[in-house]
């Protein structure tokens, strides 16, 4: 824990009774509900956001290009709409685990929907021997 | 201390002095005083000069006739030797081990007494891997295979493998040597030694003993076969005394090898199974879930019989092979919709039956939530409910149901099939007729999706695990294949079974059990032992994370040419753990880029070709390029073809 969630969580054991504690606790909140977002993305940078995909883990569950895996769905090229995207990210509504502002900012996400945006389409399946049936 | 070195003139002297000295010698065994024992090292004569004479102590051994008979006589037997008269008789081919002392009698009997055939030994370099070659072994053959081991260092290696088999259901028929009486153990034995060898693993072994005489042996080496073999199956103990195995056979010890019996198992009461079937035939969605229900081969022909009787999809779990991946009941790729689309849900030897009826999302704070759908019909069929310990958790969270069968599900099957059968009016088989070609329709749509899925990121490069499924089995799919091991566990997000053409009930040969890392590798190669007699192909996808627990199997593979293509999943870290520890960073809110620390295999990187290659094994790789794989695969194929193992590494995507 920060000194600074230190404090505030001293400030909050001081102020309020017991019961609910820890619901109050500013250190132990869970991620706060997003704004209402822009129905547009704003501009985002691929490059970065090729290098935020990985950093912050989320080709762990997607694949490196999106393209989905184990545990999570395809999600590039062509990703939902950006505003359900970042409500998404901020409060996911499955096993997902929720990615504050803090840890990734707005722009962050705005720049790994460019990269996923980005994402070369597969060809047919129809011209991939290895995938005839 | 000076030391004489024992040249040939040094020993002819002390030939000299060994049978000047025989004859006093047979006059000075006496015990030593006191006085005569400080000093002794310095009277050896192995460390003494040539001139001065051995001390009378060892004129005494060394010269004196011994007092007991040292080698059997012609015609004479040692208890090991019986005790693979009794192994054969159960049929073991194989015992895989890593050779350890207080079994050595045995080891012995095994390869001159038997002939080292039926059973042959198998030489492994870790315990968790003879232990995993057993239980590879037993989801192709059916049968056990014996591992040998010391009962205390050998056990400790061998407990987590043993835990997995427990957790699969799978027999393994443990064998530990020890030394249990203490007035003759000498070095090691002392801490190869133990009170109740079996005691570490009695709470996932199913049986264990320790016998005190080779009668005593007989029945128990029986017995232990015929519970371990007996539904819910599991792995049992046997320990082997060192004296018992090592001494000679009493000629007054009349002994018999019992007869194997191996019990029926338990059907479904007659009243419960038609009742289950008129909730079947009255259905409008019923669901099969199947889990570890096919125990035998025929196990996949009678799932398939009793849906398409009813017309009814099939859920295949996957811990065994249970049902063809491509027939148009599976409806494993949509498992959750069918799920909450169905009033009736049987489950079938489900290991976790409230994971199929309930869905738990893993939070902060962890949720649950019933997805099947109100007022459904639950069944359930299970040896499970025939036998539970309750130390370890392997018996899954308490779903509530409408009707438990304490049975084996594959025994059942033909009864529920004809009371079905006996039930179906004209106006329910068209309805039937109907839902089938509903299904039939979504198992195709399924289908296709699965290789639109898979053809997303075809080129990239790590490859992906997608195309690296599509690689293998556009190599293999004209072969008589298996494949033996791969890390996909058991859900509808498995490449191979979403892409591959399973049909045969050695194609595809379920997981670990216990979720122990090192399974894959060991099991592969067991599997493929049990294959080669059948002339099959093996093909394991091979993790990295897993192959580096005992890589020693690779050596174990060349050393007995046991045919296996290892292709492999090399994602270069733990990354299901590279997960977990990010939801947690998520979850505390503090960053989550140093999420991969202390998951991941690289700096440097593992260069799995030559490991591989250093063991004798076929190799190619690192292979980072996808239109590499396919002609890699070619060439491995080729070797083993010819018998042989081949690996080829493959850098992966994460999953």
């Amino acid at each position: 824990m920060t000194r600074t969630m230190v404090g505030a969580a001293i400030v909050v054991m001081l102020a309020a009774p017991a019961v609910g504690r820890v619901q109050k606790d500013p250190a132990y909140q869970t991620a706060p509900a997003a704004k209402p977002a822009d129905a547009r993305a704003p501009a985002g940078r691929a490059g970065n956001g090729a290098t935020l995909y990985k950093k912050v883990g989320c080709y762990q569950c997607h694949a490196n290009e999106g393209q989905g895996g184990l545990a999570g769905p395809r999600i590039g090229p062509s990703p939902v709409p950006y505003a359900r995207f970042l409500q998404y990210i901020r409060n996911p509504t499955g096993d997902m685990p929720p990615y504050t502002a803090r840890v990734l900012t707005n722009q962050d996400v705005a720049d790994i929907y460019a990269f996923l945006e980005a994402r070369p389409r597969p060809p047919a399946v129809d011209t991939i021997p290895q995938l005839a049936p | 201390m000076a030391r004489t070195k024992n040249t040939p003139e040094t020993r002819v002297e002390r030939r000299r002095f060994l049978q000047q000295g025989a004859l006093a010698g047979a006059a000075l065994v006496v015990a030593p005083s006191p006085a005569d024992t400080v000093g002794r090292v310095q009277e050896d004569p192995a460390y003494q000069t040539p001139q001065a004479p051995p001390a009378p102590m060892t004129m005494a051994a060394e010269a004196a006739p011994p007092a007991d008979v040292q080698v059997l006589g012609d015609g004479e037997r040692s208890g090991s030797d019986f005790m693979v008269d009794v192994f054969k008789s159960l049929g073991f081919e194989y015992f895989c081990a890593n050779p350890g002392s207080s079994f050595r009698g045995l080891h012995e009997s095994v390869i001159n007494h038997g002939g080292n055939r039926a059973p042959e030994l198998i030489t492994c370099c870790h315990e968790e891997s003879s232990v995993a070659m057993a239980h590879g072994y037993f989801k192709v053959e059916g049968k056990p295979l014996g591992v040998l081991a010391h009962g205390t260092v050998g056990l400790q290696h061998a407990s987590m493998a043993l835990y997995n088999a427990w957790c699969d259901r799978v027999p393994v028929y443990m064998i530990l040597g020890n030394h249990s009486d203490a007035a003759i153990r000498r070095g090691a034995e002392w801490y190869h030694g133990v009170q109740d060898a079996a005691a570490m693993v009695r709470d996932y072994t199913k049986w264990d003993d320790t016998p005190w005489s080779l009668t005593h042996f007989a029945e128990s080496a029986v017995r232990a076969y015929k519970i371990a073999l007996t539904p819910p199956m599991a792995p049992v103990v046997m320990v082997l005394d060192g004296g018992l195995q090592e001494h000679p056979i009493s000629k007054s010890e009349p002994l018999a090898v019992p007869r194997l019996t191996l019990p029926v198992p338990p059907q479904g009461e007659q009243g419960a199974v038609e009742e289950l079937a008129r909730m079947l035939v009255a259905a409008e969605s019923p669901v099969l879930v199947a889990d570890r229900m096919a125990r035998t081969p025929n196990g996949m022909t009678l799932l398939v019989e009793l849906a398409e009787t009813l017309q009814a999809g099939v859920i295949d779990q996957g811990s065994r092979m249970n049902f063809p991946s491509r027939h148009p009941l599976n409806q494993t790729q949509r498992g959750r919709a069918a799920v909450t689309d169905a009033d009736v849900i049987v489950g079938l030897e489900v290991a976790d039956f409230w994971g199929v009826v309930n869905a738990l999302r893993d939070q902060l704070h962890r949720s649950a939530r019933r997805v099947a759908r109100p007022g459904a019909k639950i069944v359930s069929i299970t040896t499970g409910d025939l036998y539970i310990r309750s130390n370890y958790q392997d018996f899954r969270r308490m779903q509530d149901v409408d009707l438990a069968m304490a049975a084996d599900a594959e025994a059942t099957l033909p009864v529920l099939i004809e009371a079905v059968k006996r039930l179906v009016t004209s106006d329910r088989r068209r309805a039937f007729e109907e839902r089938g070609a509903r299904l039939a329709q979504a198992s195709r749509t399924a289908a296709a999706a699965s290789r639109t899925a898979a053809s997303y990121a075809w080129e990239a490069s790590p490859v992906s695990t997608a195309r690296l499924s599509a690689e293998i089995w556009a190599q293999i799919k004209t072969e008589d294949w298996s494949l033996v091991s791969s890390y996909y566990s058991s859900d509808q997000t498995n490449w191979p079974r979403r892409l591959w053409d399973f049909t045969r009930p050695y194609q595809w040969l379920g997981h670990a059990g216990g979720g122990g890392i090192g399974y894959g590798a060991p099991a592969s190669v067991g599997a493929a032992l049990a294959n080669r007699r059948h002339g099959r192909l093996s093909v394991a996808i091979q993790t990295d994370g897993d192959l580096m627990y005992a890589p020693g199997v690779l050596w174990t593979a060349a050393h007995h040419r046991i045919p296996l293509l290892s292709v492999m999943n090399n994602n270069r870290a733990y990354h299901q753990e590279i997960m977990h520890v990010q939801k947690m960073c998520n979850a505390r809110n503090r960053g989550v880029d140093r999420g991969e620390l202390g998951s991941q295999l690289i700096d440097p990187n593992i260069d799995f070709a030559k490991l591989a290659q250093s063991m004798g094994v076929y190799a190619e790789g690192p292979i980072t390029n996808p239109n590499d794989l396919g002609p890699a695969i070619r060439r491995a194929l080729q070797v083993v073809k010819k018998g042989e193992p081949a690996l080829v590494d493959v850098v992966t995507q994460a999953r």
